[in-house]
């Protein structure tokens, strides 16, 4: 036991000794955190009074292009330049200097009001209410087509919201000249008959409620632990540098020759690095509750959540020590281990849905998710964060976590005394 | 006290052994060196020695045990200074030996003691609470040294304990050394100083190409040579003047 309690205290040395070694491992996670969260915060309320430019280049000039000036308008998001010609505006995109630009077609008003006539008295006249004299020419009218175009740079996802939100837009200006076209068929007069063109149809989400007070995710909660977790398991860079820092340096030799067992040597490391994943957590904690409002971000709110917290907090951080242990262990450089652990990082966070949710991954992505430690770490989190479980709920991802450490430890030190067996 | 049986290691993907069918018997409160050119065996055999690399073939016993079987009575019987320093920089000499004499199994005021004992003399008390980064060559060298012996071993072994320091850190060590052997125990040394090897063993093998050429007490083996006026000359006649070179 003093073995350990000295590999502990040898540990702690080392570390504090590292003084910008360690500052970067407390920095650079909140660093990270804030800059992602203060980004990402936009995607569940603009906080940012930085709009998107949008090129428009409005050759109908009649309601619809009135329309959708408003529409783009009323969303906050985009700032409307106008512009006279296709040709230019498709160059200022191609080029880049714009994300978006929307042509809107000549007589794209009148013809769509045109149509919408004819379709209208056609109807009518069949069911007999279309007087004689009303009866107009068939005219042929070719469709419209609302032409956009995206800086060949933007981001897929980006681009379909775009797409998407602008098709919402002309559905409804549609909807809205049809039951204008029949309106004014109906009756001569506008008080006299009039449709309610409002959405018949609407949505209610109905969130999680913990005593009755429901828990709205904001950009915090999703990004504080998703975050928190990537920093965490990055601690598997410095903990096998310091391993094979021990082999280069000559001390693991002299270690081996110890009457000491390499169970107690990782013990050493990992209570010590636990500790440090522990600090990370707290300090991203304190840094969501009180940093992010006073920034203008949502507050953290961890009320009632602390302890269940903490456990996961505890067993990501075994989990990230545990492949920290295995990389420091076969690693024979530190060329080897630090791009590799970084790199494998990133790797097990995209699998483990930090960046795009695994829902919306493809199928066999979702099923090599599975086996990230960070997914199972994750999940954890938002059952406790934005799920509202309970500690039952969240121990199959904590047992896994579990899991995870031992086996990468059990593969080290087996690894090590195979390698080393005389 | 160490019983080398046709003991052998080739590495992998070498074309030679670097030890070849050694034989040798170590006797208890021996100070024993093994002298070579570069690459003829030394490391290779005191790594074996210190189950830091496993013999391709062969056996070998300290003090009646082997690693197989006694691996961690037999670790706490030994001592190894290693050729690297093989310490923490930004530790200080203290808190390095602190640590590796906690290994031992040391605690307490009892690894207190030992540690300032010896800081005090190799003469480092004063530089106790320095990191090692600052120390010269001679004093890691002493550090090095002091964290192999603060258990007290049976038998040290030391590969090339003097290497690259001055004569005065030199000194230290070697007398101490020799006080440590007046104390019961066992020394098996490599190192290329053969005006060294010559006063401080008793008994000396000189290896090449993995295998015993010679082996005896330093004077026996000077008069045997009738050219030779010391340890040198003899070890030149033993393993010629060519260089060895080889990667």
């Amino acid at each position: 036991m003093f073995k350990l309690w000295a590999s502990i205290y040898k540990e702690f040395l080392l570390l504090t000794r590292d003084l910008g070694g360690l500052t970067i491992l407390f920095v650079m996670p909140i660093v990270l955190i804030v800059t992602i969260t203060l980004i990402q915060d936009s995607s569940f309320k603009s906080i940012s009074k930085s709009k998107i430019p949008v090129l428009i280049v409005d050759n109908d000039k009649g309601f619809i292009s009135e329309n959708i000036f408003e529409g783009i308008n009323s969303q906050n998001t985009f700032d409307i330049v106008v512009k006279e010609s296709e040709e230019e505006a498709r160059e200022l995109v191609f080029k880049g200097d714009y994300q978006l630009a929307i042509i809107i077609p000549k007589n794209l008003s009148k013809d769509l009001e045109l149509k919408i006539n004819q379709n209208v008295e056609g109807v009518l006249s069949e069911f007999g209410f279309e007087e004689e004299e009303d009866a107009q020419e068939i005219v042929e009218i070719t469709p419209k087509e609302v032409r956009l175009y995206f800086d060949p740079a933007i981001q897929y996802a980006f681009k379909e919201s775009i797409k998407s939100g602008i098709d919402q837009m002309i559905s409804k200006i549609e909807t809205q000249s049809i039951y204008k076209a029949f309106q004014e068929q109906l009756s001569d007069e506008e008080s006299q008959f009039s449709f309610n063109s409002e959405s018949f149809i609407s949505f209610k989400e109905i969130v999680p409620k913990l005593d009755d007070k429901e828990i709205l995710p904001n950009s915090s909660q999703h990004n504080v632990p998703a975050w928190t977790l990537f920093a965490m398991f990055f601690i598997i860079v410095p903990l096998s540098i310091n391993m094979v820092k021990e082999k280069s340096q000559g001390t693991f030799v002299r270690l081996r020759t110890n009457p000491v067992s390499y169970a107690t040597v990782l013990g050493g490391k990992t209570i010590v690095f636990l500790a440090v994943c522990l600090i990370q957590f707290v300090l991203m904690l304190l840094i969501g509750v009180y940093l992010f409002p006073a920034i203008g971000l949502p507050v953290l709110d961890i009320s009632g959540k602390i302890i269940l917290l903490f456990i996961v907090a505890i067993f990501a951080g075994l989990a990230a020590i545990g492949l920290g242990l295995l990389l420091g262990t076969i690693a024979n450089s530190q060329e080897q281990a630090a791009p590799f652990g970084a790199t494998f990082v990133v790797v097990l966070a995209a699998l483990g849905g930090v960046w795009v949710p695994v829902f919306m991954m493809p199928n066999f992505m979702q099923i090599l998710s599975n086996l990230s430690p960070m997914n199972w770490g994750l999940n954890a989190f938002y059952d406790v964060f934005l799920r509202n479980a309970g500690f039952l709920e969240i121990l199959p991802e904590l047992t896994l976590l579990l899991l995870f450490f031992i086996v990468t430890t059990l593969i080290s030190i087996t690894y090590n005394n195979r390698k080393n067996a005389v | 006290m160490i019983q080398i049986q046709q003991l052998s290691k080739k590495y992998k993907g070498a074309e030679n052994f670097s030890v070849s069918n050694l034989d040798l018997n170590i006797e208890e409160g021996e100070i024993f060196g093994i002298l070579g050119p570069n690459g003829a065996g030394k490391t290779t055999l005191i790594s074996m020695l210190c189950s830091l690399i496993k013999p391709t073939s062969g056996t070998f016993t300290i003090n009646g045990l082997n690693y197989s079987n006694n691996e961690r009575e037999l670790k706490q019987l030994i001592g190894i200074v290693p050729q690297e320093y093989s310490l923490y920089p930004s530790l200080t000499a203290y808190e390095n030996l602190f640590y590796f004499g906690s290994m031992y199994g040391l605690k307490g005021q009892l690894l207190k003691d030992s540690i300032n004992d010896y800081l005090e003399k190799l003469g480092l008390s004063d530089f106790s609470n320095k990191k090692i980064e600052v120390f010269s060559g001679g004093m890691k060298r002493r550090i090095n040294l002091i964290a192999s012996i603060l258990h007290q071993p049976k038998i040290l072994f030391l590969d090339e304990p003097t290497v690259g320091v001055d004569v005065q850190s030199k000194n230290v060590i070697i007398d101490h050394l020799k006080e440590l052997n007046q104390t019961g125990t066992t020394i098996l040394y490599t190192s290329h100083h053969l005006n060294e090897a010559e006063h401080f063993c008793k008994r000396v093998a000189i290896i090449d190409n993995g295998k015993i050429i010679v082996k005896g007490k330093p004077k026996e083996l000077i008069a045997n040579n009738e050219n030779a006026h010391n340890l040198e000359d003899v070890f030149i006649a033993f393993t010629g003047k060519g260089l060895r070179d080889h990667v």
